[in-house]
């Protein structure tokens, strides 16, 4: 599989990623080598093996539905790059 | 004792000679602040933290005056700057956090400082843990205080934790924090001629840690001798209840492992990792540190793990799809660097354009590929069954063997430059680490020789999981036999 400039941009745009296009053709080829370096997988049969998710198994821990943590807007919005009052900031998103 | 002096003592000597009152914490500390003054040359430290350290150092006095204090009172230690640090910047040496000042302390960092520990500065790391030689930081590369003969050029001192292996092999401090994802405790640890363990997943807490690959970060220490490692370790570890992945059970006494008999231990030798092109000096390494182990009482037992070759292409599916997804918080809104769009998704995309660097750019996209739609089958879930076999690969070798034995990486270190070009080149680096990650197993680098370049080489220890007593133990084994004593020309004084 490999992919095109067309597929670059898609996939720019979903990681939000904006990417000069002079530099699209350059990066699909990087995309594409490494693409073709993982592809060996395909040579191993995996047929009823399944994925492993988590390395030591554990059964999920449960703790208390309570509130143990929070009380300070201030030190949330500290390192904002834009804040009004306790909110952050943002471009308008709603017309 | 002069400054000079004090700066040669191993983190373990440090401690004892702090009890002994031979020195206070606040001279031993001024040693390593003027050590780290006078390696800036070496880029490994991207923010240092002196005020701070004397005023921690002249706290622990006062605690040791009353023989009183923690398992690291009074010791300087550095910091990768993966790590969360109340009140002091902390940016994963990428351009995307800016100056972001965490309002917290990640668990590890707050375990050392309640032992006692004097915090001496940030290091330098690859952005976001991304890399294998430290080149890819926001802060330009590090350089390693080893050079080959010629002198020609700076090496690289490994990744992505190249400020803590480079510091620590410059006496910058006695012991230094590090995280490894693919190897990037063991194979920095490994080009620098120091000591680097990563211990199994769910040893060491990963809150406040800035994430990579969840399933796969691990925070283990890089020091100079195999004693060091132990110490730092016991206070590293433990259970949080703030990382749901970390593991409650009691941390032992690590240091007390040492000096452990070998009769009846059993080290298996994988024949997989006897790749092709490997060179007669890392064949030969190997062979010592079989003779070694063999003369310290150890059986040496041939096994195999049959999907090795498939590791690195599984990690580079797994690691770039967790990466892409934790890196998604990074998006100009809460905290780091913003570039103003027109709308909200133009803001997203200019932010993440410019603050992510080319090799985390790449590694989120190849993640962002592997999760899309049509492609996940092929890609993520094949990767994660694939995992499952490497893991199976080992559980089967442990029947058979205690610990597995391997060399740590393919070479010594590279010069600057030389493999930024080929991100494939560069990923083959981690061939010898990247399995332990992926199957969540401890892994320790030794020091163990030099290269005809005079270059330190290392040897990698494979345990079973939650066996660290056990690496421990083997390891001073191989540091013993091995006497590397070699340290570099200081040229960057």
């Amino acid at each position: 599989m490999s992919v095109d400039d067309k597929t670059v941009h898609r996939i720019a745009r979903l990681a939000r990623i904006a990417v000069p296009e002079e530099e699209i053709a350059s990066l699909g080829t990087e995309l594409n080598a490494i693409l073709g370096f993982i592809e060996q997988l395909s040579e191993v049969n995996t047929d009823d093996i399944l994925p492993m998710t988590a390395v030591v198994e554990t059964e999920i821990k449960r703790r208390e539905d309570a509130v143990t943590d929070g009380g300070y807007v201030e030190d949330v919005t500290a390192n904002a790059p834009a804040c009004d009052d306790d909110y952050f900031a943002v471009p308008k998103v709603v017309e | 004792m002069s400054a000079s002096k004090l700066t040669d003592l191993s983190l373990a000597e440090a401690r004892d000679g702090l009890r002994q009152k031979d020195f206070t914490s606040e001279e031993l500390t001024q040693a390593h602040i003027s050590a780290m003054e006078a390696g800036r040359k070496l880029n490994a430290v991207i923010l240092e933290t002196p005020e701070k350290a004397l005023e921690m150092a002249k706290a622990s006095d006062a605690k040791l005056s009353n023989e009183e204090g923690g398992a690291l009172e009074g010791l300087p230690i550095g910091v990768k700057d993966l790590f969360c640090t109340k009140g002091v910047r902390t940016t994963a040496c990428s351009k995307i956090l800016g100056d972001f000042t965490p309002p917290y302390e990640s668990t590890v960092t707050q375990n050392l400082w309640d032992a006692g520990a004097v915090h001496l500065g940030k290091l330098n790391n690859d952005e976001f843990a991304m890399g294998s030689s430290n080149e890819t930081s926001c802060f330009g590369p590090v350089n390693n205080p080893w050079r080959n003969k010629a002198k020609e050029t700076n090496l690289v001192p490994g990744g992505s934790s190249g400020g803590s292996s480079a510091s620590i092999a410059a006496h910058i401090g006695v012991a230094a924090t590090a995280t490894d994802t693919g190897g990037s405790i063991r194979q920095p640890a490994a080009f620098t001629g120091t000591v680097g363990l990563k211990p199994t997943y769910g040893r060491c807490s990963r809150w406040g840690i800035v994430a990579f690959a969840s399933s796969l970060d691990q925070a283990g220490p890089i020091t100079r001798t195999v004693r060091d490692s132990a110490i730092m370790l016991g206070a590293m570890a433990g259970h949080d209840v703030k990382d749901t992945t970390s593991i409650n059970a009691p941390v032992p006494d690590y240091e007390s492992a040492l000096g452990a008999n070998l009769n009846g231990k059993k080290v298996g030798i994988p024949k997989e990792y006897r790749i092709d092109g490997m060179s007669d000096e890392i064949e030969e390494l190997w062979q010592h540190g079989i003779d070694w182990l063999k003369d310290a009482g150890a059986e040496i037992v041939d096994v195999s793990l049959p999907h090795t070759k498939y590791a690195l292409p599984a990690y580079y599916i797994i690691a770039p799809a967790e990466a892409s997804s934790n890196l998604a918080r990074y998006d100009g809104v809460r905290y780091g660097t913003r570039l103003e769009g027109d709308n909200l998704l133009e803001m997203y995309e200019k932010t993440r354009g410019a603050g992510f660097g080319a090799e985390v750019r790449r590694r989120i996209m190849i993640g962002t590929y592997v999760l899309s739609a049509g492609y996940y089958d092929a890609y993520y879930l094949k990767a994660l069954k694939v995992r499952r076999l490497i893991s199976d690969d080992f559980k089967q070798a442990f029947e058979k063997c205690d610990v597995l034995l391997t060399p740590a990486t393919p070479s010594s270190a590279f010069a600057i430059g030389e493999n930024l070009d080929d991100p494939l080149a560069m990923y083959m680096n981690d061939v010898f680490t990247v399995t332990v990650n992926l199957a969540g197993l401890p892994g320790i680098s030794v020091p163990a020789g030099l290269d005809a370049q005079g270059l330190p080489l290392g040897l990698q220890l494979i345990g079973q999981p939650f066996g660290e007593e056990a690496l421990l133990g083997m390891a001073e084994k191989i540091e013993q036999a091995a006497g590397f004593d070699a340290r570099p020309d200081a040229w960057w004084e």
